[in-house]
């Protein structure tokens, strides 16, 4: 009972020092929230703010908010959704970061430091001095497995891009972050839908490295249950895109 | 007779209103003895633009004529190809005129080779090869996209923006990533200016000037907000689907005897908020992109471009960001001669030309096609021309290079390579390096004959 008590205790003087000092060193400003660098009773941490979208009709916002979340339309329960896809991940096997807390007022989350590069940092490196291609393949394995898990378990990450896998320093081990579009789904166009923009964005980066994305795919097909479906889906996927292809 | 874009006194570099036209056309005379001068024919749609261009940046002119049809219906590729093939003599003509120049002046002649519709670009492809022959002057083939980024840049000084390309038959979020334009998003359908222009369509607009000007200048900020498909598919978006639901529910209610007025006004209503959703759903896969490659400014290009809600959306959306938006106004986001010129002109310096047999045109060219990028092709070259154009102090550091293969009274009537163009050379040279693995290769000082047409660079009609 008393560690409870001194708990929320901690809990209280943490929120008492983000309203005196704020969040702490903004790291980076994403499309949906921005990220602090803080510190939680002690531990490096990640700050993560929601904010709204101004520019957009605020009834259009608040249609938005509502429907991807599948809630009422409060900004929080952005973080709560998040925080739940989070959690669903790591039970899920995939690595994620520990969460520590959510602040409802405040629409952030808080969670642990993963300490490493990010994958796009490192594809970027490999563009410009050359490829390691036994890291290559290790980091595409990795990619691969998470997301044919993530799919398994009917979790769609949303913006599966470089910039949101971190390999921890330490272990070399493929963290996924960023699951603030994230939802629950089993429909394949949507996995195909979340391969693709995976692709896209090697493409559009990171086509100095070769066909990475074919690596990640055999590692998907190996893990995932359902790929067959999802290939399929992903072909059909491709095909969109004006003057792609000479039909229409 | 015909609607100059730029007026007479505004270069592309710097647009100061206050130079008078004495200045301007003392700066001219100059322009026209020192530098090269492109002509490029613009008709990948219903415009058809004819534009002299300086090598310095001084347009000389830039007239252009819109096909505009009856409200309710578009333009067929047809009779838009008659329609260009009526006005572009006169245009070119005028063009001449205003520029105040020769054809024994002109460089080079530049056209759109796509995309666009068949028709239409046949007409400027086909001018182009004979006044090729009846002028003995090479031609350089331009793509209609890089030529609306690039303009855009230089009018706007933006430096590494992530490039919204907003037109009636395209969209697309561009930006620079490794040594080439790459596309980030798109619509995986129809484009959002053909979107916008069948919602005219549903209010019976008129499409003078434009159908999407039209709009813009009827609907009204409503309070109400009605619920329209919003689909942003990772980084694409879609628009069929919102078309769909107005062209079925505006259509039914605005049945020719039976429109109440409260009919009329929800219809407005509804159009509102298409193009608010459809503007909204823009400005969000612009952000995802630049919080995917890091870049912190916005150039809107394209027709829709021009559109002022757009524009604040996306300011607001900059501001939230700490960047800035690039925007510019009708003269330059509409399709004009000026940028094909430009474009082509700055390919023309690098010692790109287009032989006379390849001188085609191709309604799909899309530039970033994976399994293109092992193929040199001129569109990507292009790209990195440009680039290396842009990281060296914009145009005249190419005086020297040019000089040694352009045409003797270029040679004569130069006065020495600016003081500052060594410098620019020695960047060049060493931007060149860099840019070996795009396997593009500037034209030796000395080598080669005027005008020598780079066989390997033009490797465009399969696939595309």
């Amino acid at each position: 009972m008393a560690q409870v008590l001194l708990f929320f205790y901690i809990i209280i003087m943490e929120v008492d020092r983000v309203e005196k000092e704020g969040f702490g060193v903004l790291l980076k400003q994403g499309a949906e929230a921005r990220v602090f660098e803080s510190n939680f009773v002690g531990r490096r941490s990640i700050v993560k703010e929601r904010f709204s979208k101004k520019y957009r009709h605020p009834l259009l916002d608040s249609k938005l908010t509502l429907k991807r979340l599948n809630a009422a339309n409060f900004l929080h329960l952005c973080s709560y959704q998040e925080a739940r896809c989070m959690t669903k991940a790591r039970r899920l096997g995939v690595p994620t970061p520990a969460l520590y807390g959510v602040d409802p007022l405040l629409h952030t989350l808080t969670f642990e430091y993963v300490d490493g590069l990010s994958v796009k940092e490192i594809l970027l490196d490999f563009g410009s001095n050359g490829i390691n291609e036994e890291i290559l393949d290790d980091i595409a394995t990795q990619i691969g497995n998470a997301v044919g898990k993530l799919h398994d378990g009917g979790l769609i990450h949303g913006d599966l891009t470089t910039s949101n896998m971190i390999i921890k320093r330490d272990t070399n081990q493929l963290v996924l972050i960023d699951f603030g579009l994230s939802f629950t789904s089993t429909l394949p166009e949507d996995k195909a839908v979340d391969l693709y923009v995976l692709e896209r964005a090697l493409l559009s980066m990171h086509s100095s490295c070769g066909n990475v994305m074919d690596k990640i795919l055999s590692a998907y097909r190996k893990s995932s249950k359902q790929w067959s479906s999802t290939m399929n889906k992903l072909a059909q996927v491709r095909q969109r895109g004006r003057k792609r292809t000479m039909v229409g | 007779m015909y609607y100059n874009g730029f007026g007479p006194e505004s270069t592309l570099r710097k647009l100061c209103p206050n130079e008078l036209g004495q200045q301007w056309r003392r700066e001219r005379e100059l322009a026209v003895k020192k530098t090269l001068i492109a002509v490029g024919f613009e008709g990948s749609a219903n415009k058809i633009g004819v534009a002299f261009v300086a090598l310095d940046g001084t347009i000389l002119s830039n007239p252009r004529h819109t096909y505009i049809t009856p409200p309710c219906h578009g333009f067929l590729p047809r009779e838009t190809a008659h329609h260009h093939l009526r006005h572009l003599l006169p245009l070119l003509r005028s063009a001449l005129s205003d520029a105040g120049i020769t054809p024994a002046d002109v460089d080079c002649l530049c056209y759109t080779k796509g995309p666009g519709m068949g028709a239409p670009l046949q007409v400027s492809a086909v001018a182009v090869r004979a006044l090729s022959q009846l002028w003995g002057k090479p031609i350089v083939a331009v793509n209609h996209c890089v030529a609306h980024i690039e303009m855009g840049r230089v009018v706007t000084g933006a430096e590494d923006p992530v490039v919204l390309f907003v037109s009636g038959g395209n969209t697309q979020v561009i930006a620079y990533s490794e040594g080439r334009y790459r596309i980030y998003g798109e619509t995986i359908d129809i484009a959002v200016g053909n979107c916008l222009d069948r919602f005219a369509r549903v209010l019976t607009l008129p499409n003078d000037p434009s159908p999407g000007y039209n709009i813009e200048q009827l609907v009204k900020k409503g309070e109400k907000f009605i619920d329209l498909p919003y689909v942003v598919k990772g980084m694409d978006v879609s628009f069929s689907g919102i078309l769909s639901y107005i062209e079925a529910t505006a259509a039914e209610k605005l049945k020719i005897n039976e429109c109440t007025p409260a009919d009329l006004c929800y219809s407005l209503q509804m159009i509102d908020c298409a193009q608010e959703t459809v503007f909204a759903m823009l400005v969000e896969i612009t952000e995802r992109a630049m919080a995917h490659c890091d870049k912190k400014d916005v150039l809107i290009v394209g027709g829709i471009g021009c559109n002022e809600r757009l524009q604040e959306m996306m300011r607001v959306m900059c501001s939230e960001r700490g960047g800035k938006l690039f925007a510019t106004d009708d003269r330059y986001c509409i399709d004009n001669g000026a940028m094909i010129a430009y474009t082509g002109l700055l390919a023309f310096a690098h010692g790109m030309t287009t032989p006379l047999e390849e001188s085609t045109f191709t309604q799909r060219f899309r530039n970033d096609l994976e399994e293109q990028y092992q193929q040199q092709t001129l569109a990507l070259k292009l790209q990195s021309v440009i680039n290396l154009g842009h990281s060296c102090c914009g145009f005249n550091f190419r005086h020297d290079r040019v000089q040694s293969w352009s045409r003797a009274e270029h040679l004569t009537s130069g006065t020495g390579s600016p003081p500052h163009s060594q410098h620019s050379a020695a960047r060049a040279a060493t931007k060149k390096e860099k840019d070996e693995q795009s396997d593009f290769k500037i034209e030796k000082k000395g080598t080669g004959k005027p005008f020598r047409s780079s066989r390997k660079g033009i490797v465009l009609d399969s696939g595309f």
